[in-house]
């Protein structure tokens, strides 16, 4: 079930195309959270040949944790360029962990009205979920240690990589 | 001891209070900018509301009457899901006799955790600042003719969001600048933001004689100042400060230093007009310019907002 090493992000982003196919309508709206989930979606929706545009979410300021740690990162404004209300979405991520940005940005949703239904989609499931969250679609699921962490990065010609950080 | 020189910064270099422009480093300038563009989108959603300050309370202390920029702090904070206790202290506790700095004691002592501060003496929110316990933010609401450091902040976000790039810009800044603190914080933030041109425009009487020492130019002929310039930020006439003759009328201001169509026409063409409110039409300048199309004062209103939304969520979270 599991992969030991990292898998080449292009190679898994074709097998999440693949896997995602049968289940989506050019209807379907695709929410990439900021900053690789967006890359994600913007390939996702290409790939998919989808007829809604894509959407775009920075859920900073939804997170739980900012009594910790404030407004560090530079916070990207939101961009959903259809109505959600009533919509069939799918959430993508480039890695899915704890849970609690999917937390987050579910809570944004709601906020720009009520959708049909929300999947999710993520690149690589690297476990270690602190809430009752799952992914539909995954890339690849994978085993880390938890205090390594894993990065998506995006060269200038667009190829997507994925990077392991050691402490 | 090293006594810090920027008592709005923490020890991390972060801001902790919000008390003027000047001294602020370009970086938190930027911060507060971008992340109010990220509220523009918020407040034009169904549900115009985050949850991001939610269990802070947050006190208006205005030792000094103002409706707008009261109501804009009050929506910004609800709409960060705060609560907001309003209170103005000029017909309150000051008249039983309290002071300021106890007034402010047993608000603190209600668990307070921001005051947004208006007073008529410069300086009045940097001492509650000093005296209030670590974890309490302040934000200058505008006091006496020192600073007011949210309007200049909305103001450079208007420009920012019609002109993009402000190292190609001209502005002018025109009126009662001596009696403004609005004018010191917009000149602080657009010095900052490298607008390589900036030029006060006013009356002798009405400009500060070291108005230069903070990098403008000044005209005192509305026609040469205003040349080919991207953005006039007009200044309202302060007859509640004017006690002494700084002026023969407000008829003769109007004739000379009032925003015509005329006198705009001699600005580029896509210049934009901004005026911080609230406006005294036929003296600081004509209805015709007010309510016309290169006027943005309105969208100055809905940013400021989101200006200070961002300067409330950063504060909290540092």
């Amino acid at each position: 079930m599991s992969t030991p090493t990292l898998a080449e992000a292009e190679t898994l982003l074709a097998e999440l195309t693949a896997k995602m196919r049968p289940h989506v309508t050019p209807q379907t709206g695709l929410i990439g959270i900021v900053t690789g989930g967006a890359w994600l979606a913007e390939r996702l929706h290409s790939n998919l040949g989808l007829a809604v545009p894509f959407g775009t979410l920075d859920v900073s300021f939804y997170r739980d944790d900012f009594q910790r740690k404030g407004l560090k990162r530079k916070v990207k404004p939101s961009a959903i360029p259809f109505d959600v209300e009533g919509r069939d979405l799918i959430l993508v991520d480039d890695v899915l962990y704890t849970g609690r940005t999917i937390r987050a940005a579910m809570n944004e949703l709601f906020d720009y009205g009520r959708p049909a239904r929300i999947r999710l989609a993520a690149l690589v499931d690297r476990g270690g979920r602190e809430l009752p969250i799952t992914a539909q679609f995954a890339g690849a699921i994978i085993t880390v240690d938890a205090h390594d962490s894993i990065e998506l990065t995006r060269d200038a010609s667009g190829k997507l990589s994925l990077v392991m950080q050691k402490p | 001891m090293f006594l810090n020189k920027n008592p709005q910064l923490n020890k991390n270099g972060e801001l902790h209070h919000l008390l003027s422009i000047d001294g602020l480093p370009l970086e938190i300038l930027n911060q507060i900018l971008d992340t109010a563009e990220s509220f523009v989108g918020v407040t034009q959603r169904e549900v115009k509301k985050v949850p991001l300050l939610r269990g802070k309370a947050i006190f208006n202390l205005f030792f000094e009457p103002s409706t707008r920029t009261r109501t804009t702090f009050e929506i910004a904070a609800k709409r960060l899901s705060a609560d907001v206790i309003n209170l103005a202290i000029n017909v309150s506790s000051t008249s039983k006799g309290e002071s300021m700095l106890d007034t402010v004691a047993n608000l603190a002592a209600m668990q307070a955790d921001m005051f947004v501060v208006r007073h008529s003496e410069s300086g009045a929110p940097y001492l509650i600042a000093r005296h209030v316990g670590e974890d309490i933010h302040v934000v200058n609401a505008g006091d006496g003719r020192h600073a007011h450091p949210t309007q200049g902040l909305l103001d450079v976000f208007t420009v920012r969001h019609y002109k993009k790039d402000f190292t190609q810009l001209r502005v002018a800044i025109v009126g009662d600048v001596l009696h403004s603190r609005v004018a010191r914080s917009q000149i602080h933030a657009l010095t900052t933001l490298g607008v390589p041109e900036v030029r006060v425009i006013g009356p002798k009487t009405l400009i500060p004689g070291n108005v230069e020492s903070l990098g403008v130019h000044v005209y005192h002929d509305m026609a040469k100042g205003l040349k080919d310039v991207d953005v006039i930020m007009m200044l309202r006439l302060q007859n509640e400060r004017m006690q002494g003759s700084f002026l023969p009328s407000p008829q003769e201001f109007f004739k000379f230093y009032g925003l015509t169509a005329d006198k705009l026409a001699l600005a580029k063409p896509d210049a934009i007009v901004l005026h911080p409110g609230p406006m005294n039409r036929g003296v600081e300048i004509d209805s015709g310019v007010a309510d016309g199309k290169q006027s943005v004062i309105l969208p100055q209103v809905t940013f400021g907002i989101s200006i200070r939304m961002a300067v409330m969520s950063i504060l909290a979270g540092n």
